[in-house]
């Protein structure tokens, strides 16, 4: 199964109800099967919005009124979907917000890239404020991670983002579905009527600068949690590794490839691949420090991630950087190749 | 084991619907695989493919630099893909209208004239199942059962004459000596 159709099909079975969306490449035929499956649940809405931002938008009215609500586009989409994920965050509303990033600045093009890594790990929008960040692998982690990506939103009541590119969006790879728990959320803050309690308000607009600055520390206090508990990473033949790669997403299962071919010729180096890019497993990284310090990112960018490594190893070992941006997939033998320099120079 | 595949040819032949094919059909098998079209900036009458990677272990990337084996439907298609054939590697290519041979000398090319046999058989429409016939049996990577059980899922609901004609489509292809 394609994988912009997974995550549909992985959204609804998870209970999400609201959709809106407008048409972009590489992720259409997440919104094309939202338009055609939504109607198979009896209270699902299916919206094709008039632009990214009214979608953005609709999403977040959807989830005030208490929907597991989610949006999708591509990276110039998202970028005009900020505003809207800032007020997600600042009014503590759960919502899923699928990038399936394609070539940039700009329009760019519409080939893979993961360009938008910046934009995705350090908020996103203005404000004070972080977004969950899951990097999907496989068609099979873009099913799994999209059911985990509603209940991270409803745990936390924070903006979930899946970032994938346009790779693992038109890929088709064998899927299963899990079966979606329960869903689990309060609903002291559903906009559904106050019946016979106090009114209900939500709302971002702060303007006294005390309680403005309670907010935000509110808000550091839940990603402060967030940092503690929800970490996710996957090592590959790290045990005996001298030289550790690090790849998220379409970048780490080429990184596989290579690694793979490394170890045909002798030189043993591994792989950490975050799962999560915020919280990003920074204790993780710093831990491989005291036994390797070697490390290479590697990234479809000019180098991004590379920074959140060095913060993490905190001047320890050396880091080095590898990167294809613009849209060009790198081949696991052009990354060996690439090891194989690094391996010698050591 | 990995062997990669680039289907190439018009919109409209049949390219990502063969590709689609063969990867359900691998997949029952139990194998690895991975199933890319291109997408985005087609247009209708142009040039359509897809890759398909089939491997007995995790699959690192989807994409074909070097294919073991190339299909091609039409002319533009050999010209675009033969240079990244893998030596030893073998071409499919739809000998009723392209009318020149390949430039390489190191693959084996195996001429399939998958529209006169289409002709034959009545229907145009089946002229990818035709060379889908060819392909499973020189590949040998799947029986031809495996193949019609892949085609069977994706057809799905669609009449039974589709089925008909498909199969017949594909043993014309299987048969073929090349």
């Amino acid at each position: 199964m394609q994988g912009n159709r997974v995550i549909g099909e992985a959204a609804i079975r998870a209970g999400c109800r609201f959709y809106a969306g407008y048409p972009i490449t590489p992720q259409n035929e997440l919104t094309e099967y939202m338009a055609d499956n939504m109607r198979r649940t009896k209270d699902g809405t299916f919206i094709q919005a008039e632009s990214e931002i009214a979608a953005i938008n609709m999403v977040l009215g959807a989830a005030a009124a208490g929907a597991r609500a989610m949006t999708s586009s591509s990276s110039p989409g998202i970028s005009l979907k900020q505003e809207g994920i800032s007020s997600l965050a600042a009014d503590e509303l759960p919502a899923v917000i699928v990038n399936i990033m394609r070539g940039g600045p700009g329009l760019g093009n519409i080939l893979p890239s993961q360009g938008d890594y910046f934009q995705a790990t350090r908020g996103g929008g203005h404000g004070d404020y972080r977004t969950i960040v899951l990097a999907p692998a496989s068609v099979q982690e873009l099913a799994d991670l999209t059911m985990d990506a509603f209940d991270l939103a409803d745990r936390y009541r924070n903006p979930v983002l899946i970032l994938a590119d346009g790779m693992m969006g038109q890929m088709s790879e064998p899927v299963e579905f899990s079966e979606p728990a329960p869903r689990q959320y309060p609903e002291c803050y559903v906009l559904n009527g106050r019946g016979k309690g106090k009114s209900k308000f939500i709302r971002g607009l702060i303007l006294d600068a005390i309680r403005m600055e309670e907010h935000n520390w509110k808000l550091y206090r839940k990603y402060q949690v967030i940092t503690q508990k929800e970490v996710r990473f996957e090592t590959f033949w790290t045990d005996d590794a001298e030289i550790l790669i690090v790849a998220y997403g379409t970048a780490a299962r080429i990184a596989k490839g290579a690694i793979k071919r490394s170890r045909e010729m002798g030189i043993p180096v591994g792989l950490i691949r975050p799962i999560t890019l915020w919280p990003f497993p920074m204790e993780v990284i710093r831990s491989f420090a005291e036994r390797v310090d070697n490390f290479l990112v590697f990234e479809m960018n000019t180098g991004q991630m590379v920074e959140d490594v060095q913060l993490a190893l905190g001047g320890i070992g050396k880091v080095q950087f590898y990167g294809r941006p613009g849209g060009v997939i790198p081949t696991p033998a052009e990354l060996a190749k690439v090891i194989a320099h690094h391996a010698r120079k050591k | 084991m990995i062997r990669k595949t680039i289907f190439a040819g018009f919109g409209g032949q049949g390219v990502l619907m063969m590709g689609y094919i063969y990867a359900h059909a691998v997949m029952n098998e139990g194998y690895h695989v991975t199933y890319l079209p291109s997408y985005g900036v087609e247009v209708r009458g142009g040039t359509a493919n897809c890759t398909v990677a089939v491997s007995d272990e995790e699959i690192a990337s989807p994409i074909a630099s070097e294919p073991d084996y190339l299909v091609v439907m039409n002319k533009p298609s050999l010209y675009t893909y033969q240079n990244r054939l893998a030596p030893q590697g073998s071409i499919f290519l739809n000998s009723s209208i392209i009318d020149t041979k390949p430039t390489r000398k190191d693959v084996n090319i195996h001429d399939v004239p998958v529209g006169d046999m289409a002709g034959k058989l009545g229907n145009p429409r089946v002229q990818n199942i035709v060379m889908m016939g060819s392909f499973i049996k020189k590949t040998g990577l799947i029986t031809p059962e495996s193949f019609m059980k892949g085609l069977k899922q994706i057809l799905g609901e669609k009449k039974k004459s589709a089925m008909e004609i498909n199969r017949k489509a594909f043993a014309a292809g299987y048969e073929l000596e090349i």
